[in-house]
């Protein structure tokens, strides 16, 4: 059943009015638990704006778990606590009347803070450009059904698939890496026929542009794994590494 | 005036390729010649850059997200449409074509409908090239399932998330093309005037959304591929920056809007939690093939769903339509929702809901079967609602999902704004008045991969366009008007926020101009909505600055736009004395409840001209002509 609670929110400013950041406090009151921690956030802001002050800045587009717009660090958390869940699905009903709760930006080196919890995530965008795609043209494919892809394959493609490029595993990692991210992309490829002629150089060239973006190493800390709101395993990163061995023998 | 939809002649399955032969093709070398810009990056806007650059064209991509993977059609969760006829079920490019004809009311071009049905099994073959990751059989092929009311199973679907890999598929082959250096990526930027030089769209202007700057920038042709308006409803299960804005601004540069008040009402979404709720979401319509609707035989009857036995439950769709049931189409079921409610049978905590109850099929195939086929749907529900749909009923209840009305194009999907082209969910063309589950997608793809990449060519190679710079003086004016606006809307500085006035503007469109519209509802609403809007700009507050992101000032604008548009939505109802598909007017109905057309004086599209601020607008007319299939009453008994 419904009910409301009130919260204190520590959240973080930065901007051009204060280029380092701070966190400033604001009181969250009569939050309704059947609402989103993004409808919290709404309520706080139509506050914040008619009382002169400026609302606080973040992504945010589907408000159902699929854009991977949204996204902050809650109480040291990458989406909040609730597993595999995404900033936008995390309902208030998961906190308790007075609780306190810190809400910052992704922060890695590879994400600019633009303004308050909004990051600037087109690293991601690069990586995929340098390779995270099939070649081929609009026009002249085969019969889909010429291609067979048995179903075990097509399967794991597909969890693989489910990434949606939130970047909560970078900002998860204490090495904020982006591997999680990169070998998804890449594993969904690898393992469908289509992908396979490709799959050596795809993997070379994502891994160097995440270098050169400035995200981390992997160090095995699993951390990404478990904050993924999409639950990507890191299965995918051995994956990955399988696939980059492959590539620098060639 | 009389428009003309710029259709073929020839038999209906011939026109296409006869199209195909007169258009004029650019050579290549002149290609590299032409710059395109392209506003969106769902699947129209997305498959439409990919494609064009792959073709060599230069491309200029803007959306408004941080990223093209962001767009809308992301969340898009039952499937896609291909006559491939995989099932061996007795499909074709014909039934699909009727199919969407009838389906649609008969109020779209017969032309274009079959084109799309003709394109759409290079789409699938096209997206499994790509890698997509579509459900397979055991086997390894593609597996289909039916969907909306259909009745055959031509529907491709990866999980609940078609659209997500789908547009992965379409963002992928995008940024092959960004790394090509064929298409340069504007990400967070919003579209705000079209700029037009000798009577043609050359450009535009866009907000930077991030340093608040307006850009121009300038092109040979202008692409829009920005969506639907549905959240002219302030809730509906589009995602929150989905707007009528650049569609708006083009309508008032010129281009005609068709058939506003074609809106498609889904009629399984979760329904309302409370006030603060900012967005609604859809489950599936691929669970009406599994579940069943229901609600108590007795007003009032506030057992709880386990507690009333089935004697004393409706399932009502059953009972009135025998051999559509569950699967009856969306505007049909929907409206039983509501009628259903309005009689007081409604359940949960507002009484607008109704049951849609998967114990049947559970008991018949096993939870595992139900959970492979359904379960991040029954994920995404207990996570929204906190109850678990394998022990009690979902609760559902219909909202605003889908617009057909859009900008009007012809044939060619060029608007009444020469080189200014619309795609995908903004124009109006192939849904009628109801679109098919499942066809959007379709749509949206073959807009942008199959048919724009031909009929642009035909356009730019017919010659006469100039070049053109930033500096010419229909780009500092329409900069000046972006500007002006921004400027008027931060000076306000009032007492109410901008989400204030979109609710009221939602609740009032949804009350009076939603699922089942009355002349008297609409006239309450035409004369509210001015009130509205004069109050807007007396009173919203926009706090923060222009030159900054500013999400306040961003929705402040979207809201401005559907302040006026929605106006001519009703202006719409009110003209079209009758009902068909998604637009109901009460007055106009059968005996048995359903939408009673007039094909006799309204069997055509409605255009609508502006006429400058204040002036009502003009209504032009398309007719519509069925050579091959027949007019008749839609039937799902
Ligand atoms: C929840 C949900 C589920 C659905 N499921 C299905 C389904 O299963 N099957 C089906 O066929 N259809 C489905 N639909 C419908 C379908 O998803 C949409 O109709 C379709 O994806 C629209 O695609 P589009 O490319 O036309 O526009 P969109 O995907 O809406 O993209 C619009 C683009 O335009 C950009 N844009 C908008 N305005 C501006 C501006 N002013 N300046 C710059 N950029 C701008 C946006 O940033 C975005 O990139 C569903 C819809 C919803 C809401
Ligand atoms: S791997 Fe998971 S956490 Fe990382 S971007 Fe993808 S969905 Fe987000
Ligand atoms: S807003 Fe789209 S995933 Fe959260």
């Amino acid at each position: 059943m419904s009910r409301t609670i009130n919260l204190t929110l520590l959240v973080w400013r930065q901007g051009k009015q204060s280029p380092k950041g701070s966190f400033e406090t604001f009181q969250a009151r009569d939050i309704d638990t059947d609402s989103s921690f993004l409808e919290m956030l709404d309520t706080v802001n139509e506050k914040i704006s008619l009382n002169g002050g400026e609302p606080i800045a973040f992504d945010h587009d589907c408000r159902e778990g699929i854009c991977g717009a949204c996204g902050a660090m809650v109480n040291g958390r990458a989406h909040g606590h609730e597993k595999g869940t995404t900033l936008c699905q995390l309902h208030m009903r998961h906190f308790n009347d007075g609780d306190t709760v810190v809400i910052e930006p992704w922060r890695a080196r590879a994400f600019k803070v633009i303004k308050d919890l909004v990051v600037d995530r087109s690293a991601l965008d690069k990586i995929m450009a340098a390779g995270g795609y099939i070649s081929v043209n609009t026009g002249g494919a085969q019969d889909a059904n010429s291609l067979p892809v048995p179903a075990d394959d097509a399967e794991k493609a597909m969890d693989a698939a489910q990434c949606i490029g939130c970047g909560a595993c970078v900002a998860a990692c204490p090495n904020a890496s982006a591997m999680l991210f990169v070998s998804a992309k890449i594993s969904h490829l690898a393992l469908l026929p289509q992908g396979r002629p490709e799959a050596a150089r795809r993997a070379l060239a994502m891994v160097r542009e995440m270098d050169a973006c400035g995200f981390g190493n992997c160090g095995n800390e699993r951390e990404c794994e478990a904050e993924c709101p999409k639950e990507i395993s890191i299965i995918n990163i051995a994956r990955l590494n399988r696939e980059f061995i492959k590539s620098s023998l060639i | 005036m009389e428009l003309n939809g710029n259709v073929p002649d020839g038999p209906v399955n011939e026109k296409w390729d006869r199209r195909k032969s007169e258009l004029k093709l650019v050579n290549p070398a002149n290609k590299r010649k032409f710059t395109i810009i392209v506003v969106g990056t769902g699947l129209a806007g997305g498959s439409a850059s990919a494609s064009l650059a792959e073709l060599g064209y230069n491309v200029k991509t803007f959306c408004i997200q941080d990223s093209p993977r962001r767009a809308h059609s992301i969340a898009a969760q039952g499937g896609i449409n291909a006559a491939k006829n995989y099932p061996n079920d007795g499909d074709s490019v014909w039934r699909l074509f009727y199919d969407t004809v009838k389906g649609g009311d008969f109020r779209a071009r017969e032309g274009n409908v079959y084109r799309l049905a003709q394109v759409s099994n290079a789409i699938i073959d096209h997206c499994v090239a790509q890698g997509v990751p579509f459900a397979r059989e055991y086997g390894g092929l593609l597996a289909n399932r039916s969907f909306g009311g259909a009745q055959v199973s031509r529907t491709f679907y990866a999980r609940g998330q078609t659209g997500q890999q789908l547009l992965l598929g379409c963002y992928s082959a995008l940024m092959r093309q960004v790394a090509a250096k064929k298409v340069t990526l504007f990400p967070r930027r919003e579209m705000l005037e079209l700029v037009m030089v000798d009577g043609k769209a050359r450009g535009i202007v866009a907000r930077n959304l991030i340093t608040g700057e307006i850009e121009s920038h300038e092109a040979h042709a202008v692409v829009l591929a920005t969506g639907g308006y549905g959240n002219v409803f302030y809730l509906s299960t589009n995602a929150m920056a989905s707007n009528v804005t650049a569609a708006w601004r083009c309508h008032k540069k010129g281009a005609f809007f068709a058939n506003p008040c074609f809106t498609q009402i889904h009629p399984t979404c979760i329904p309302v939690h409370g006030d603060s709720q900012s967005k609604l979401t859809l489950m599936s319509e691929s669970l009406r093939n599994d579940g069943r609707v229901w609600v108590p035989k007795n007003k009032g009857d506030k057992r709880a769903p386990s507690d009333i036995p089935e004697s004393e439950r409706d399932y009502y769709l059953e009972r009135k339509y025998p051999s559509f049931g569950n699967l009856v189409p969306r505007d049909v079921a929907s409206r039983n929702a509501k009628a259903v409610c309005d009689e007081g049978r409604g359940v949960g905590a507002t009484g607008l809901a109704v049951y849609l109850d998967f114990a049947d099929a559970i008991k018949r195939d096993g939870k595992d079967t139900i959970a492979k086929k359904y379960g991040n749907l029954f994920a995404m529900y207990e996570k929204i609602t906190a109850q678990d749909p394998y022990q009690v009923p979902m609760m559902i209840y219909p909202a605003i999902h889908y617009t057909m009305g859009g900008l009007w194009v012809d044939y060619n999907l060029m608007s009444t704004v020469d080189g200014l082209f619309v795609i995908g969910e903004a124009n109006f063309s192939d849904h009628g008045a109801n679109r098919l589950g499942a066809s959007a997608l379709m749509q949206g793809l073959a807009d942008g991969y199959f048919v724009l990449p031909y009929t642009i060519g035909g356009y730019l190679g017919q010659g006469g366009l100039g070049e053109v710079s930033t500096g010419h003086q229909a780009f500092v004016d329409a900069a000046k008007q972006a500007r002006d606006q921004t400027d008027r809307l931060l000076s306000i500085r009032g007492k109410r926020t901008v989400d204030d006035f979109h609710r009221e503007l939602g609740k009032l469109m949804w009350d009076n101009c939603g699922m089942g519209r009355t002349d008297e509802g609409l006239a309450a609403a035409k004369e509210r909505i001015p009130q509205i809007r004069a109050e807007f700009w007396e009173s919203v507050r926009v706090p923060g600055e222009g030159l900054d992101l500013n999400a306040s000032l961003e929705k402040a604008g979207r809201v401005a736009d559907f302040l006026e548009f929605a106006e001519l939505m009703v202006d719409d109802a009110l003209a079209r004395r009758e009902s068909c598909g998604g637009h109901f007017n009460e007055a106009f109905q059968t005996p048995e409840n359903e939408a009673l057309r007039d094909d006799e004086n309204f069997c055509h599209v409605a255009a609508w001209e502006y006429k400058g601020e204040n002036a009502p607008e003009e209504r032009h007319q398309e007719p519509l002509t069925f050579e091959n299939v027949k007019l008749s009453q839609r039937s799902y008994k």
